[in-house]
């Protein structure tokens, strides 16, 4: 554990080196950006839809009482969209997606010599692969998160137009009353370390990977497994210091 | 010219390499023999710094390479050339952007200079107007040449070469050696080449190391290497009986 950790903290201080060019790296930065922002919005546009019209249907059923007003569902909804499914779900699906290919792709160069020939050239491999994909992954995981919250309310807002539940216009009462600025402030500060949990610690199992095509797999496996393990850990820690 | 001085190499209770010395010198091909597992890859990366020796060193023209950092090796670097085993061609680029990406990061190359600097390795290695292909649609020997363009574009001084005929099939495997020999005559590297294909030893060995048990067991040419009494090199070289009877015949 303290053997991996401290390999960790080492691979990154390399990763973050002076780069030998600024514009080579600045246009792999455009790239990972491109594949983790635009590669990713296609399934965070779906869940985050689903994810908001499920949270109002089923805040909508567990406050079934004349005494509690029915704009507090699009409250809660907001809520706990800003505060927990979009800044956690999307990160959790994103760790499935962008994750696992980080690993699978820089395991993949390592296996097949791609980094000693990175390496025999001069080039500081680590911070050639993995620096952009940091930078991608907390630049864009908080703006795909901005674009799960807009789209979760929509969709909380198709589920009351879909049902006679609540009112639409009731549930947008909901929404806008009583908003604090802390709770998106809270999702923003989420989105940015979940996103560098993702995709530093896949891009590490990636670059230790020894072996062949199965341990490839089994390299992208644990940097999912692990980047899941450690977002809901530090869901847990950000929400008792910011909240 | 590059010299190895007693180079020990051991993973865990594996003792590789137990006090290696050799030269190898420039416009010459050198060629690094011996069976599987007899360290001869474990060497060639402890040359170009991917392993790093328990002992000894190894000194580019005058410059301790092992005692360097990374950063003052970056300046040696810069004149490795490298084909490996598997050519190591980066996928996500295309054959131009392989070849001119070393380019990227250490010259101050326009970008038509560049290309055409990039035509010109494609010509010398036959892949004339192959810029566009991506290593997926390269067959196995065309990946080997585009690794070898790739290690020429930086016009090296050392040229380090795994296993060139992995994979390929005889005519190939001599348009490779063929290749490898001219570019060390014509840029004067000092080549070093790790190989156990025969043909290669006996085609294009001007210095050869054969190593046995982790240990420089032979050396020298291939002209000397027929008529040695080295038992464990005999073994090794004359193992079949087609160069059995080629070795009558030298």
């Amino acid at each position: 554990m303290l053997f991996h950790l401290g390999r960790y903290i080492l691979l990154l201080r390399l990763a973050f080196k002076k780069p030998e060019k600024f514009a080579v790296y600045w246009k792999e930065v455009m790239r990972e950006m491109v594949s983790v922002g635009l590669g990713s919005l296609g399934i965070v546009a779906i869940i985050s839809v689903f994810i908001g019209a499920v949270a109002t249907i089923q805040t909508a059923f567990q406050l079934v009482s004349d005494f509690i007003p029915k704009a507090i569902v699009g409250t809660i909804t907001r809520d706990s969209t800003i505060l927990e499914f979009s800044p956690t779900i999307t990160s959790l699906v994103l760790a499935g997606r962008v994750g696992s290919s980080i690993a699978s792709q820089i395991g993949t160069m390592r296996v097949t010599e791609q980094i000693d020939a990175l390496e025999i050239m001069g080039v500081n491999a680590p911070g050639y692969l993995i620096s952009p994909k940091v930078i991608a992954g907390v630049t864009m995981i908080p703006l795909l998160v901005i674009v799960s919250i807009s789209l979760g309310l929509l969709g909380g807002y198709i589920a009351c137009a879909a049902s006679n539940e609540v009112s639409t216009a009731d549930y947008i009462s909901g929404l806008t009353d009583g908003f604090k600025v802390i709770i998106l402030q809270v999702s923003m500060v989420k989105a940015f370390f979940f996103g560098f949990i993702i995709t530093s610690i896949c891009a590490y199992q990636g670059f230790y990977t020894s072996g062949g095509a199965l341990e490839v797999g089994q390299s992208a496996t644990k940097g999912v497994v692990y980047s899941c393990i450690m977002i809901l850990f530090a869901d847990l820690v950000i929400s008792r210091i910011m909240l | 010219m590059i010299e190895v001085v007693n180079i020990h190499k051991t993973f865990g209770d594996n003792y590789v390499l137990k006090g290696i010395d050799a030269e190898f010198k420039a416009g010459k091909n050198n060629l690094i023999i011996g069976g599987s597992g007899s360290g001869k890859t474990t060497l060639l990366k402890c040359i170009v710094g991917l392993h790093k020796p328990d002992e000894g060193e190894v000194i580019y023209d005058g410059q301790n390479f092992t005692a360097m950092h990374f950063v003052e090796r970056v300046e040696i670097r810069k004149h490795i050339g490298m084909l490996f085993q598997s050519s190591a061609l980066f996928d996500s680029m295309n054959v131009q952007d392989n070849i001119i990406f070393p380019l990227n990061l250490f010259t101050e190359m326009s970008k038509a200079e560049k290309i055409d600097r990039a035509n010109f390795c494609l010509e010398r290695v036959n892949l004339a107007g192959k810029n566009k292909l991506f290593p997926s649609e390269l067959s196995g020997g065309m990946k080997k040449r585009v690794g070898i363009a790739r290690a020429i574009s930086v016009q090296p001084k050392y040229l380090f070469v795994d296993e060139p005929n992995s994979g390929l099939d005889p005519k190939t495997s001599i348009l490779i050696d063929e290749l490898i020999s001219e570019i060390t005559t014509d840029f004067q590297t000092t080549t070093v080449i790790v190989t156990h294909d025969m043909n290669s030893v006996m085609g294009i060995g001007d210095h050869i190391i054969f190593l046995h048990n982790g240990k420089k067991w032979w050396e020298g040419t291939n002209k000397q290497i027929a008529h040695t009494n080295n038992k464990e090199l005999n073994d090794f070289v004359f193992a079949s009986p087609f160069m059995q009877a080629a070795r009558e015949k030298l």
